[in-house]
């Protein structure tokens, strides 16, 4: 394999994997967040209960997201030197602006958040909690600033040449908000949101399907219900701007996400298909004319297909690219369907009655991961074969410099880790689900205060 | 330019202070977590580690701000800088990655091999990431060779010559002796009396080391030391740093802790401002080919985003300087463990 596909292969593999963590962390911070705030208006035990209980779940999460975040912010040097020369007056202030306004936001509260229980007052823990939450939202919004930026261009120019050509800053805000990164914020934070909620989901229904921890289960579980169904709600809106703003901006990458191959035809909407890239012709379940409609609001307006672009700037996965944007819209109906069944199940009164939903639910956990990572390949592969859309080619991006042995030895080396990781981590959530919430640990201040001196306690 | 100093010259100082504070927090995480393996009982390690339990991630953030602070400010030298580097760095990357991850793990088991075992990665992965710290150090003071392109034109196996594996293990000393100091500052008892022996020790190995390395490179790397033989004014320097480090005994033995801590962080500082001295205005220094290296003027982002950075950094640094004072503040005092800590 030569250098380039290895060090895509390497970038889209770490990345991936670290993106299992972040969106957990956003959601479960927003469930903190609403736990904890209910916990100070109301002094209930319960409320404490569960916000402690989330807090060491979360701390597990965060880690591992920090941990494998390291890697991405130094992979663009070791894999993409001259796209980081390219891009780095540009991409580098955002990734600048992350570390200093959102990471160091987050990290720095996050100990108060964690071993700050006993230590300082509750609003100020809550406060900390607060700006731990708002920290991961920051640092969605400069890394997907700078990953739009390389979707759809805007306020800068291009000096030098050849090699040493590179992008420059004209206009910051502009660069800031280039016309997709409004809408891949918003998408990607409510997709961080269903993550989070779809975990409560899962770990409550499971306490409430085992009879265990039912005081605190079935609150919580409703708090997460509520925001689990505006979210996926949400979710489709903000869904189907992004794919307007795709029509508008990437036509190419538009064509490849529906599988449309036909120039100027009106174009046809797929619930499930499969692309004959030989032939270049798609067949499934569609809904003729679906597409234009959605784009149009009328069934005549043509839609460029991809044979109305040439061969060379067009991504070569499209069945893949296809079949990634189709796992995640049916997913986004799935997360719809099952959580306003449940809120309508909730509302008659019926709600934990039905075990065959919450058995559901405790498999659901997977769904909005799922989707998570099918919408980034989806994006991602949609705009090959450019890093930045129209400027840099991928084959002309990668570190000249490094070799394909390198690479290769790091991808196993990652890949090693990584599994370990993956494991240990799913071993240490299990246990801590399974032992669930400490409850009702009604202590005096002169309690904590001796077991304080009992330094060996567990 | 501000101040009659250019936009670059101003984005390396803000570099070198993120690199330097960078050193100096994780530095006693580090060494902390070196010297791991000195501490036998279960209850002083508990201790040692809920000392840095609520503030290394923050301090490992400072690492984040250098890495976008590089790329933005000179993307030329982050880009040759981290291709040359590749290997060294994953090892780097992965010891940072299991650093994290045993400090959050250990406690999660009571079982003694799964406590023993993640001690060790504890301690493994952090003498690691010192050593390879201190190699790229080593290495980016001594040049890399580049190509016209400003890429990499040599082989990685160099990077563990003599100079550089020195000054790698002058950097774990450092950050031992420092992160014992730190630990004196957290622990009561006969705990504290044993960091206190052990910091005066890690002293003396950092002195010796650090001797060494002098030595080496005012035989073999003359020019290293250049700009400080030939300007009187930076002499300072040198002298600042033999007064703090003789500093730490003293303070020691008076049992001013905070002050000796002081000193080691002066002594880190100091160290790294000397590197900088003698490699400005080079970022990359191309020994082969000097033409080839890379400067903060050849490397510098545009003046527009360079004013930009500043400004940012004018917004941020206040913002992170409070919530960081915040943090220490509220963990202030000696390691109490309860049933939150790890
Ligand atoms: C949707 C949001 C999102 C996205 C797209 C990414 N990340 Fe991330 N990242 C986070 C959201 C996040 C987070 C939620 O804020 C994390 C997880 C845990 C944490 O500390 O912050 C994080 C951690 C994290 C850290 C560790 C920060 C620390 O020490 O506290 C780094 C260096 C990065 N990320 C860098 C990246 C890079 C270079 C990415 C692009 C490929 C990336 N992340 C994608
Ligand atoms: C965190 C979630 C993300 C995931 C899951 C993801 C996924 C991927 C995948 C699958 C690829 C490989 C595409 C291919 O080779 O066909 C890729 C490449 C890439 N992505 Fe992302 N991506 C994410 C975020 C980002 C962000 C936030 C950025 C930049 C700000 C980014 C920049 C890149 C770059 C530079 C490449 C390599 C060059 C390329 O193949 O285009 N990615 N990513
Ligand atoms: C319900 C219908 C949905 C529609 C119509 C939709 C539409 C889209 C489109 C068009 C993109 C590509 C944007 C671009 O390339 O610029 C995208 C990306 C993405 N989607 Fe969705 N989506 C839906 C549901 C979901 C759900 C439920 C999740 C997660 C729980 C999700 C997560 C993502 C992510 C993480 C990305 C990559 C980031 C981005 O490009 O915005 N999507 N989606």
């Amino acid at each position: 394999m030569n250098t380039e596909v290895l060090a895509r292969i390497q970038f889209a593999f770490t990345v991936s994997f670290h993106y299992i963590y972040p969106p957990l962390s956003i959601g479960l911070g927003l469930v903190l967040v609403v736990m904890e705030g209910l916990y100070l208006r109301t002094r209930k035990k319960i409320y404490e209960d569960m916000t402690r209980f989330w807090i060491k779940i979360f701390a597990l999460i965060f880690g591992i997201g920090v941990a494998t975040g390291i890697v991405m912010e130094f992979e663009f040097g070791t894999n993409w030197a001259t796209y980081s020369k390219y891009v780095g007056d540009i991409f580098g202030s955002a990734l600048a602006a992350e570390g200093i306004f959102a990471f160091a936001l987050e990290s720095g509260f996050l100990g108060v958040l964690l071993f700050g229980w006993h230590r300082v007052s509750p609003p100020v823990h809550f406060f900390s909690t607060v700006m731990v939450w708002i920290g991961s939202m920051f640092s969605a919004v400069w890394i997907v600033v700078a990953n739009s930026w390389q979707q759809t261009p805007a306020g800068y120019h291009i000096v030098g040449e050849g090699t040493q050509a590179r992008a420059e800053i004209t206009d910051f805000w502009a660069m800031v908000f280039n016309p997709s990164s409004v809408d891949r914020l918003l998408h990607v934070w409510v997709g961080a949101f269903l993550a989070g909620a779809f975990l409560v989901l899962s770990v409550n229904a499971w306490y409430i399907l085992k009879k265990r921890h039912l005081e605190i289960a079935l609150p919580s579980f409703k708090i997460a219900l509520t925001i689990a169904a505006f979210a996926s709600i949400t979710q489709l809106f903000l869904g189907h701007r992004s794919a307007d703003g795709v029509a508008h901006n990437q036509p190419i990458k538009l064509a490849a996400l529906e599988g449309h191959y036909d120039s100027l035809a009106v174009a046809d909407l797929y619930l499930l298909g499969w692309v004959d890239q030989n032939n270049r012709t798609t067949s499934g379940i569609k809904i003729p004319g679906g597409l234009t409609f959605m784009l149009h609001q009328d069934f005549k307006t043509p839609v460029p297909g991809l044979n109305s672009f040439p061969r060379n700037d067009q991504p070569k996965q499209i069945n893949a690219i296809f079949q990634f944007y189709h796992i995640m819209i049916s997913i986004g109906m799935a997360l719809i369907f099952l959580s306003w069944l449940a809120m309508w199940l909730w509302w008659r009164g019926k709600l934990f009655d039905q075990r065959w939903l919450l058995q559901i639910f405790v498999w659901a956990v997977a769904l909005p991961q799922i989707a998570n990572q099918t919408g980034w390949f989806a994006a991602e592969m949609g705009r090959q074969p450019w890093v930045v859309y129209g400027l840099l080619r991928t084959s002309d991006a990668f570190s000249r410099t490094v070799t394909a042995n390198q690479i290769l030895f790091s991808l196993i080396l990652f890949t090693v880790v990584y599994l370990v990781l993956l494991i240990l981590f799913l071993y240490l959530l299990t246990k801590k689900i399974q032992h669930g919430p400490e409850q009702h640990v009604e202590e005096s201040d002169a309690e904590i205060q001796s077991k304080r001196q009992l330094p060996n306690r567990k | 330019m501000f101040l009659g100093i250019d936009y670059a010259t101003w984005w390396f100082l803000v570099f070198g202070a993120v690199i330097s504070g960078y050193a100096i927090l994780d530095g006693f995480d580090l060494g902390a977590g070196a010297l791991h393996l000195f501490l036998k009982k279960e209850e002083s390690r508990r201790i040692a580690l809920n000392a840095i339990g609520p503030i290394w991630d923050g301090n490992e953030v400072w690492l984040v701000i250098g890495g976008g602070a590089l790329f933005a400010g000179f993307p030329v030298a982050y880009a040759a800088i981290f291709s040359a580097f590749y290997v060294p760095f994953m090892i780097f990357i992965v010891g940072l990655i299991y650093r994290a991850v045993a400090i959050e793990f250990r406690s999660k088991e009571p079982g003694k091999i799964w406590r023993a075992s993640w001690d060790f990665i504890y301690f493994f992965s952090c003498t690691i990431v010192t050593l390879s710290l201190g190699l790229m150090l080593g290495n980016v003071a001594l040049g890399i060779p580049l190509d016209a392109n400003h890429e990499f034109a040599g082989n990685w196996l160099d990077f563990f010559n003599p100079f550089s594996i020195l000054v790698a293990v002058t950097t774990l000393a450092l950050f031992m002796m420092h992160g014992a100091i730190f630990l004196t500052m957290k622990t009561e008892n006969r705990l504290f009396v044993k960091l206190t022996i052990l910091a005066k020790n890690f002293t003396i190995f950092f002195v010796l080391a650090f001797t060494l390395t002098t030595l080496y490179t005012l035989l073999y790397i003359p020019h290293l030391s250049d700009r400080i033989r030939s300007n009187p004014v930076f002499f300072l320097l040198p002298v600042v740093l033999v007064l703090a480090v003789a500093n730490i005994p003293r303070q020691l033995n008076k049992g001013a802790w905070r002050w000796a801590f002081a000193s080691s962080s002066i002594t880190i500082a100091t160290l790294l401002l000397m590197v900088a001295v003698e490699v400005f205005p080079y970022l990359v220094y191309s020994p082969i080919n000097p033409e080839n290296s890379i400067t903060i003027a050849n490397a510098a982002s545009s003046p527009k985003t360079m004013g930009l950075l500043l400004r940012i950094a004018l917004i941020g640094t206040p913002l992170v300087g409070m919530y960081t004072a915040f943090v220490f503040w509220t963990f202030k005092g000696k390691v109490k463990l309860d049933e939150m800590s790890y």
